[in-house]
């Protein structure tokens, strides 16, 4: 797939399409209004809203604490924690744990962080083969390409070509694009996985304190199947996992999947506590940029996120140029509030790719300021340098123009008479801003021509 | 300095002043009925629910419902007569041809048709999940509102492994298209006890 370019660039291309452009946009604004219905159904909804919110303020603000206290837990039930500072020590951990077994294939459920890592790629270039569990994932992961969404990994994906890619790669019938036949064959090639891996791999939804457990919610129920079939289960979880009590869980799964998919709870919210009698249990703490971020005022509610992708779902960019645009493991709004954390220059134009409608943060479930901060991240890439060239030229011409009353006028006059008369030399397509954009018919005086000749 | 250190100083310099733990106030529930909203979700998501009188009623219901099912695995007295018992020590791969797993429930939750299952009951872990079909026995008295009533309950419980199971595993990967048995059971029946 296409991976270079940046967010114009790769929007530009998903757009070459537009019936399926429409496609897309129309499937996740569907899954958008199930959430709005189901939200409906609860009265307190805002409340709880507001108690994650304060309850993720609460982590954030103690956090050292919390991961001292949820090591120390873990460890008195016999898991084994790992502490990774990045994403090569997270893969040189999974792979050492791998290699101490004596394993070459794993079993993963869906796992973010380990996207965000690109573990997969590691540890197939060192002869481990990895199989994604989850339908979506195991789909893209066929296709080779890296998940589109963080909840619906293959939501770019027509059911016929999924029927193309299971003929192609598990032997199904040509022609066949029967979602329930799809998933069944996909049931049938995935048991025999689960009944063979030694080691299963999942991510971590929330991580107790108090008790040192960890839940992991799934439809599928691939996580489980994995887990309690293999001699190892590895859990990987980002630092901003924690939550206090066992008790908190009853508002963060209240709101998680009536956020994500409408659905008033996920088929399965597994509680991990104890390795079952034989098994060994690891728990993989990864920083990768994570303690920075919390040090950016700014930015740090960023870390409050629990990935249930509403903003993504409300996002009218994010509909209309697909999750593959954003060139990186988590698209979306929240996902370009926290690569820029990552690399300011790789993810410069992320910050950007956002109309600031503000949609997201009132949709967000834990509150997080999701436009504002795109706004601020804006600001900062632009003092530190990382914005196009001609996206400065335009927006320094612009303070010059919109500081100085004079230079407004004619330019105001400049731009009209070019539009009235000339309007190629605007409507043209070296014009970046024409491009899916309709030029406004421009009037013939301006406000201020009018205000001064009107009669009183 | 190892990463452990590296880590947490970095976080200890980093984080913000001192938040509260907010308190989670009771909400009430927004239904009348507990059982009557359990069996309505737990409909919605999947699920086949029965309210029945007697445990004759449920070996009848399984008898009727599931009149292919090879092999029955439980430890519930109440189905002992048609069902398989197991122990701990049991590989749990060799679950793998059981077309009907039942256990008790001695909790569910009405707002989102969840039942709450622990390893304390169930033993091996990978039963309900890798069981064709899933069938769950809940006293109707069990039944909470909402999921703050829920960790109420088992805020102190003690187990290695639990889970909130809300109706079959299911998947919508493909086009949004609902598939109920995408890797775990196919079905999830529940019988709800009003003794």
């Amino acid at each position: 797939m296409e991976r270079t370019g940046h967010h114009p660039q790769l929007a530009e291309h998903f757009n070459r399409d537009e019936p399926r452009v429409n496609w897309h946009d129309e499937t996740l604004w569907f899954i958008r209004s199930k959430r709005d219905k189901i939200a409906n159904t609860i009265p307190e909804w805002e409340e709880l809203r507001e108690i994650a919110s304060q309850l993720k303020n609460n982590v954030l603000s103690n956090l050292s604490e919390y991961l001292i206290a949820f090591e120390k837990n873990a460890t008195r039930n016999g898991v084994n924690v790992h502490w990774a500072a990045d994403a090569k020590e997270h893969n040189e951990i999974v792979h050492s744990i791998l290699q101490k077994h004596g394993v070459t294939k794993m079993v993963k459920s869906k796992s973010m962080l380990t996207e965000e890592c690109h573990m997969n790629e590691y540890l197939e270039a060192h002869g481990v083969e990895v199989i994604d569990s989850d339908l979506g994932e195991s789909i893209v992961q066929l296709a080779k390409e890296p998940p589109s969404h963080i909840v619906l990994p293959c939501i770019h994906w027509k059911k016929e070509e999924i029927g193309e890619l299971f003929q192609k790669h598990l032997g199904t019938p040509a022609g066949n694009a029967d979602p329930q036949f799809l998933t069944n064959a996909a049931r049938l090639h995935l048991r025999e996985k689960f009944l063979t891996r030694k080691v299963a791999l999942t991510g971590v939804n929330f991580a107790i304190a108090e008790t040192g457990e960890f839940v992991v919610c799934t439809n599928e129920g691939n996580a489980d199947m994995g887990v309690h079939l293999a001699d190892v289960h590895i859990a990987s979880m980002g630092i901003e996992k924690i939550i206090p009590q066992r008790k908190h869980l009853g508002v963060f799964l209240r709101l998680l999947a009536r956020s994500a998919t409408g659905q008033p709870v996920t088929a399965y919210s597994s509680h991990f506590k104890k390795p079952r009698i034989g098994q060994e249990m690891h728990i993989v703490i990864v920083d990768n940029g994570r303690s920075r971020q919390l040090g950016r005022k700014e930015f740090r509610n960023s870390l409050k996120c629990i990935r249930c992708a509403a903003c993504f779902n409300t996002c009218p960019v994010y509909r209309r140029s697909g999750g593959h645009s954003y060139h990186t493991a988590i698209a979306g709004p929240i996902g370009s509030i926290l690569a820029p954390n990552l690399d300011m220059k790789q993810y410069a134009d992320l910050p950007f790719a956002s109309t600031l409608c503000g949609s997201c943060s009132n949709v967000c479930p834990v509150k997080i300021d999701i436009h504002d901060q795109l706004y601020k991240w804006r600001q900062v890439l632009v003092k530190e340098g990382y914005v196009p060239a001609a996206k400065k030229v335009a927006m320094k011409g612009m303070n010059n123009i919109l500081s100085k009353p004079s230079l407004y006028r004619t330019a105001g006059k400049t731009g009209r008479w070019f539009l009235n008369h000339l309007p190629f030399f605007v409507k043209n397509k070296f014009n970046p801003w024409y491009k899916q954009r309709e030029m406004p018919e421009a009037p013939k005086q301006s406000f201020g021509e009018w205000y001064r000749k009107r009669k009183v | 300095m190892s990463s452990r250190e590296k880590i947490l100083s970095t976080i200890k310099n980093n984080q913000p002043e001192f938040a509260e733990v907010p308190e989670i106030k009771k909400f009430a529930p927004f239904f009348n009925d507990a059982c009557e909203k359990f069996v309505e979700v737990f409909k919605s998501v999947g699920g086949k629910p029965f309210v029945v009188k007697t445990q004759e009623e449920i070996i009848l219901l399984i008898h009727e419902h599931f009149p292919d099912a090879k092999r029955i695995v439980s430890s519930c007295k109440e189905i002992s007569s048609i069902a398989d018992d197991y122990t701990i020590t049991d590989d749990p791969h060799s679950f793998e041809n059981v077309d009907l797993f039942v256990i008790e429930s001695k909790l569910a939750v009405a707002e989102n048709g969840a039942v709450w299952i622990n390893d304390n009951d169930i033993m091996i872990r990978a039963l309900p999940f890798i069981a064709a079909h899933l069938a769950v026995i809940i006293h109707k008295q069990n039944i909470a509102a909402t999921m703050h009533d829920a960790y109420n309950k088992i805020a102190d419980m003690e187990y290695g492994f639990a889970t909130f199971i809300s109706g079959p595993s299911k998947t919508a990967d493909i086009e949004q298209a609902l598939v109920l048995g995408a890797h775990g059971p196919k079905t999830m029946t529940a019988f709800i006890l009003n003794d």
